[in-house]
């Protein structure tokens, strides 16, 4: 149920983020999201992309650091304040989130947010129990 | 002509000087031999006996020594004195944490104080001066050589160490500091900060500067001259040797006179290990004629530079040696501390990092900035920010711990450095140290 999402370091250096996403466009790899953590001298690009997998491979052939981890997604609603109540009962419980982003389809009638918490697994458990809409990977693709 | 603080042994006639040398020579063969294992069998693989050596031409029948035989005995099993003759300890940062560890006896301490104490009045130092110390103290000779040096002299030592550059020129205002010593990259800082605390040059009481251990260039002299309206004398020296006071520059500023009642120098090629002739670069050799605790013999320095006897204005007969252009080996000096890039690798290797880095040398604002690249290994990667930062942070402290020196670490992305033949190139050194 969790999302597979990869991370790549970006050495700080002009061009070096163009050319990560150029390498992954001109392998057909769809970007549905993507963030950047920014440091005075790195930066790591984290991005949802359509074939993890492949992806991580492909760039670690090319001679990028990338590596796979598993992050929460949620739909949240249009209404405003949608997102408050899922990191509310998350912070009620204790739960630590590390960082988080969000983007919005077309067709989903809402953003999907992005979560990386230490426990997935309690922390679905505590969404789904405050009635929270989690998705995986198909409903995102 | 000018004043020295002992003229009987500065400016005495070549043939003296041998006779003191040769005298020496025998009196230390004889003390190697007797009282060092290791020379004992270096002596007996050459099939020497101390009675072979009779004057200082005999010097080149004698082995080498280097600085790997230092950490072979470390730490005390090259001195040739019992304990209770013993006064100090010195060390310098060397491979893999291990350091190279010198002794003194009382007499050791007093000749090094003369060499200091002569570069003091070669650089124009009375006894009226104050002289301002800002070596560091402690097992780094710097501090304490000028420091004993000044008080030989009969001078006022003030003993500030390194650090602290705002209470220095505090200091240097003040107390009105005539003589300065420090690194010639700490001189152009404190001259930096005397411009940006708004004080003129012109209104301090100091005159002059000894700088050493490390290389600089005579661009950096004239630059560190006009920042503290100051003469900017060079002064060389080793811990194996000594310490500061080795050789010193006079007022003619050709090459620096070298103690060689004390020290005998060579310069050797390095490859046929042959000495050179006069004015010939090569590399600088030191026996330690005059000394009781750790009498080197033909200790290869690594520095590469020449000799010169002719006779020189400011009076002194002793020998110069040239300004160093190098070393024969791959040392750094940063900040005045040894840095091996066999130190930086093994510090990698124990953070179970893959050892492909590049060792970067800089000099911002008259600083050596050493920053070490790493190629990002899949363990030290992470999506968090707080893990890589974490690993980096351990990595900087490994490094100051290992190398006593603080470097900057930047991660860099997997084969990124240059390969020449598949090995990384290891160091980069941006300073411009020839002009």
């Amino acid at each position: 149920m969790f999302i597979e999402q990869i991370s790549v370091f970006i050495e700080n250096r002009p061009g070096r983020l163009a050319e990560t996403l150029t390498f992954l466009a001109a392998r057909g790899q769809d970007i549905r999201a993507f963030s950047v953590a920014e440091k005075a001298d790195f930066g790591i690009l984290r991005m949802i992309v359509h074939n993890p997998d492949a992806a991580v491979a492909a760039l670690k052939e090319k001679g990028f650091t990338a590596k796979k981890t598993e992050v929460l997604g949620i739909l949240i609603g249009n209404a405003p304040g949608s997102s408050v109540k899922a990191i509310q009962v998350l912070s009620d419980a204790g739960i630590n989130i590390e960082y988080t982003y969000a983007f919005v389809t077309p067709q989903a009638g809402g953003a999907f947010v992005l979560l990386r918490v230490q426990d997935n697994v309690r922390a679905a458990e505590i969404l789904r129990q405050a009635g929270v809409a989690l998705v995986g990977h198909k409903d995102i693709f | 002509m000018g004043s020295y603080f002992q003229p009987e042994i500065e400016t005495a006639t070549r043939d003296y000087l041998h006779a003191v040398q040769s005298a020496r020579l025998i009196r230390m063969v004889e003390n190697c031999y007797r009282n060092v294992p290791f020379y004992r069998r270096q002596f007996d693989a050459a099939g020497l006996l101390p009675g072979d050596i009779h004057s200082i031409a005999d010097i080149t029948k004698l082995p080498f020594t280097e600085k790997q035989d230092l950490r072979d005995t470390y730490p005390f099993g090259l001195f040739a004195v019992p304990r209770e003759k013993l006064v100090r300890i010195h060390a310098s940062s060397g491979t893999t944490g291990k350091q190279t560890v010198v002794g003194y006896t009382q007499e050791d301490v007093l000749h090094w104080a003369e060499g200091a104490a002569r570069a003091l009045v070669a650089a124009g130092a009375t006894k009226e001066d104050y002289i301002h110390v800002s070596y560091g103290y402690g097992l780094f000779t710097g501090g304490l050589g000028l420091h004993y040096g000044a008080e030989l002299l009969g001078a006022t030592a003030i003993p500030v160490s390194s650090g602290n550059t705002k209470r220095q020129v505090q200091i240097l205002q003040d107390f009105g500091s005539n003589f300065l010593c420090c690194t010639p990259s700490y001189a152009m800082f404190i001259g930096e900060t005397v411009a940006q605390m708004g004080i003129d040059p012109k209104t301090l009481a100091v005159r002059g500067g000894l700088f050493g251990a490390e290389p600089w260039t005579e661009n950096m002299r004239r630059k560190i001259e006009r920042l503290l309206d100051i003469k900017a004398h060079d002064i060389y020296g080793l811990s194996e040797i000594a310490g500061p006071g080795v050789s010193y520059d006079c007022k003619e500023f050709h090459g620096m006179h070298i103690c060689e009642d004390y020290f005998y120098p060579e310069v050797i090629d390095p490859e046929t290990l042959k000495p050179l002739p006069d004015g010939e670069f090569g590399e600088l050799v030191f026996t330690c004629i005059g000394k009781e605790a750790l009498p080197l013999v033909r200790y290869r320095t690594r520095d590469i530079s020449a000799l010169v006897h002719e006779p020189c204005g400011c009076g002194r007969t002793l020998v110069r040696m040239l300004k160093p252009r190098g070393r024969t080996d791959d040392m750094l000096i940063i900040r005045g501390v040894n840095v091996f890039p066999s130190q930086v690798e093994h510090v990698i290797l124990e953070q179970g990092l893959e050892p492909n880095y590049q060792i970067v040398v800089d000099r911002q604002d008259s600083l050596d900035v050493m920053t070490v690249l790493v190629e990002l290994s899949d363990a030290m990667f992470s999506d968090s920010v707080a893990f890589i930062e974490t690993a980096q942070a351990r990595l900087k402290n490994a490094m100051l711990s290992t190398l006593g020196v603080s470097a900057d670490i930047r991660l860099v992305d997997p084969r990124s450095l240059p390969r020449s033949e598949g090995k990384a190139m290891r160091v980069v050194d941006r300073r411009k140290l020839v002009d």
